[in-house]
């Protein structure tokens, strides 16, 4: 070799190779990032300095002030956390079974049910709010139904009110709660259950001490994104609580659409993320501790 | 019948499955404290038969008892069988002893016993003091030992195991073998032991039940499936051999007109097949009585080990017939190999020929 240095064999060439193999990575990655800047990072930003001008346009705690102080504010977040909760409780109550059940299905039976979760889910959401509404209402399907079959006589009010919202709520969200939750339950190994019976345990046992847990981190996953886009959701309330139930969002809208406060507006948007945030950052720690103590 | 183990008694187990049969009228008797192999290649209907014994599947109709009790129409968790998965089936969510003092906890034994059974079953697979590790923190042999220390803990007389070693390397699983062996000697319960790898059988097995179709094609000791195969299924499925189409008119035997002297007489005359096992054929540098010979050209030589592989063509064959001559490694055989190419004469002792239908 007449070189000083000693080279490896095509030492540098590889590293070449390696560096560049990062790069496309990168450049993989940059429109994504360029997006989250621009419609995320930034609006979001601007918000979070929005909520701190006062109404004289300078810097001022008045819009969050307003908001520990007034009851309104604080019905409000009442009522949206009653909401979020009571639908994901009865989302979890609905869909876990039926997440169980297709789970338990072969995959062909199993994908047919999964086509019957996902039309809805295709379908607007707008639509099928409007598709509630005409089912719910005082001389709707349902209620018309209910008369002429003689099982009441008078129009149950089911819409323009909690039970109106959560109706629709559920029907939105079961969906994110069971796509999660049927993924992993699909990949929870089915010979541990007969393992488990193998040694001993009735099918009830062995689903409380062996599927059960296993299913907890999708179960978890599902409740969660139910939970968040219950916060902030605004459709399906606005529509089907008729103006009864008035959750965080439309607080929101109304506040920038008939009182051009921005700063109000802002202010509550930036509660419900932080709150959003604290929930995740709560769930994550849970979800790790299970996984660190168990597996 | 003794405290550790039950005799099991299958008769006419049949499960049909569309159109064909995934056991068709499966009678066997496995013996109390005994180590009985089912072997076949896959969807033979080993396993479903193991699923029957298990309870996991039920059987169109037929009988399973173990011991005295008909057990066909009870669950699963009601048999009192230790069984191990192929893919191990450990609770991910528990720990090592949790896992193994699972079936403790569900019959209601003390905190106190169950740690000194769970103590003594991981001593029992040599994982002492690994108790509180999790799952995903072991190795595939390890798992393995948990799954068979959970399936032994309750002291079960009856032990099911589901192709245990596949998920093992070559050299771990023949480790295994031996292992599960003396662990069966020492526990003495009765164990039934499924696996397409006829080399594990011969290894583990007292007792081997050959199945195919779903149907039972031969049963016996290691020994018996290997050196008198019922039929040229068995004969090609255990063990390496060349089947070799013989006639038989008039009681007298020949190979491509060639005339060769059997062990045994066949019963009848007939068209038959030739088993030559490879260990069993030798190179020929002069004939002596007493032996079958066969020339050939030597067309493959292959080097692996512990010997070597020769694949001779025969001559008189337009087929293309080949046979197998394993030679051991020795100095002196080495030495001596015929190059590729060469023709050479195979030998085979009258005593080892013998033919299957």
């Amino acid at each position: 070799m007449t070189i000083v240095e000693a080279e490896k064999l095509n030492q540098k060439g590889l590293q070449k190779v390696a560096s560049n193999e990062r790069f496309t990575f990168f450049g993989l990655t940059l429109p994504y990032l360029i997006m989250v800047t621009a419609l995320i990072v930034i609006p979001v930003g601007w918000l979070f300095y929005l909520s701190f001008i006062g109404r004289d346009g300078s810097f001022s705690f008045e819009n969050y002030e307003r908001m520990m102080k007034s009851k309104a504010y604080i019905r409000i977040f009442i009522t949206t956390f009653k909401i979020s909760i009571l639908t994901t409780i009865i989302c979890a109550a609905i869909g876990y079974p039926l997440a169980y059940f297709m789970s338990q299905l072969s995959r062909k039976w199993a994908n047919i049910c999964m086509i019957g979760v996902l039309i809805p889910f295709w379908t607007s959401l707008l639509v099928r709010t409007y598709a509630w509404l005409v089912l719910l209402q005082k001389k709707g399907l349902l209620n018309n139904m209910a008369i002429e079959m003689g099982l009441i006589t008078e129009p149950i009010k089911i819409v323009h009110n909690t039970t109106g919202t959560l109706i629709g709520m559920v029907h939105i969200m079961l969906p994110f709660l069971i796509l999660p939750l049927y993924a992993n339950m699909r990949s929870i190994d089915k010979d541990t259950l007969k393992a488990a019976s193998s040694l001993g345990a009735t099918p009830t046992r062995a689903f409380w001490t062996v599927f059960f847990p296993l299913s907890l981190p999708g179960l978890l996953a599902g409740l969660l994104i139910v939970f968040v886009l219950c916060l902030g959701f605004y459709v399906t309330p606005a529509i089907l609580g008729g103006g009864r139930v008035i959750m965080a969002a439309m607080k929101i809208s109304s506040n920038i659409e008939l009182y051009f406060s921005w700063g109000a507006a802002s202010a509550l948007g930036v509660v419900l993320l932080v709150v959003t945030g604290i929930i995740l950052f709560i769930a994550s720690k849970l979800v790790s501790m299970d996984q660190l103590g168990n597996r | 019948m003794n405290e550790t183990s039950l005799n099991i008694s299958i008769r006419e187990v049949t499960k049909k499955y569309d159109q064909f049969y995934a056991l068709k009228d499966v009678s066997l008797e496995i013996k109390s404290g005994e180590f009985m192999t089912l072997l076949g290649p896959s969807g033979s209907g080993k396993t479903t038969l193991l699923m029957v014994l298990a309870g996991f599947t039920n059987p169109d109709y037929g009988s399973v008892k173990f011991g005295d009790e008909e057990v066909i129409l009870k669950p699963p968790h009601l048999r009192g069988i230790g069984m191990v998965f192929q893919n191990y089936a450990l609770f991910p969510h528990m720990t090592v002893e949790q896992n193994v003092g699972y079936p403790q906890k569900l019959r209601g034994v003390s905190a106190a016993e169950t740690k000194r059974s769970v103590e003594e079953a991981l001593n029992t697979v040599k994982l002492e003091g690994l108790g509180h590790r999790g799952i995903n923190e072991l190795s595939g042999g390890q798992r393995q030992r948990v799954a068979l220390a959970r399936a032994i803990v309750f002291k079960p007389k009856i032990l099911l195991m589901d192709e245990p070693l596949s998920a093992l390397d070559k050299k771990l699983r023949e480790e295994m073998q031996i292992e599960l062996r003396q662990l069966h000697d020492t526990l003495n319960m009765t164990t039934v032991y499924v696996t397409h790898d006829q080399k594990e059988a011969l290894t583990m097995s007292d007792r081997i039940t050959v199945i195919n179709h779903g149907e039972l094609m031969q049963l016996g000791t290691p020994n018996e499936i290997y050196e008198h195969p019922n039929n040229h299924f068995i004969a090609d499925f255990i063990g390496e051999s060349s089947l070799l189409p013989v006639s038989i008119r008039d009681g007298k035997t020949s190979l491509n007109g060639e005339k060769i002297v059997l062990a045994e007489k066949a019963e009848k005359d007939g068209d038959y097949l030739l088993v030559v096992r490879p260990e069993k054929a030798f190179l020929a540098d002069k004939k002596v009585k007493g032996a079958n010979y066969f020339s050939g050209k030597l067309i493959d030589s292959i080097f692996q080990g512990e010997s070597q592989l020769l694949v001779v063509k025969l001559n008189s064959n337009d087929d293309g017939q080949e046979v197998r001559v394993r030679v051991p490694n020795e100095s002196v055989t080495q030495k001596a190999l015929p190059e590729v190419g060469q023709t050479v004469s195979i030998g085979l002792k009258v005593a080892d020929s013998y033919v299957v239908s």
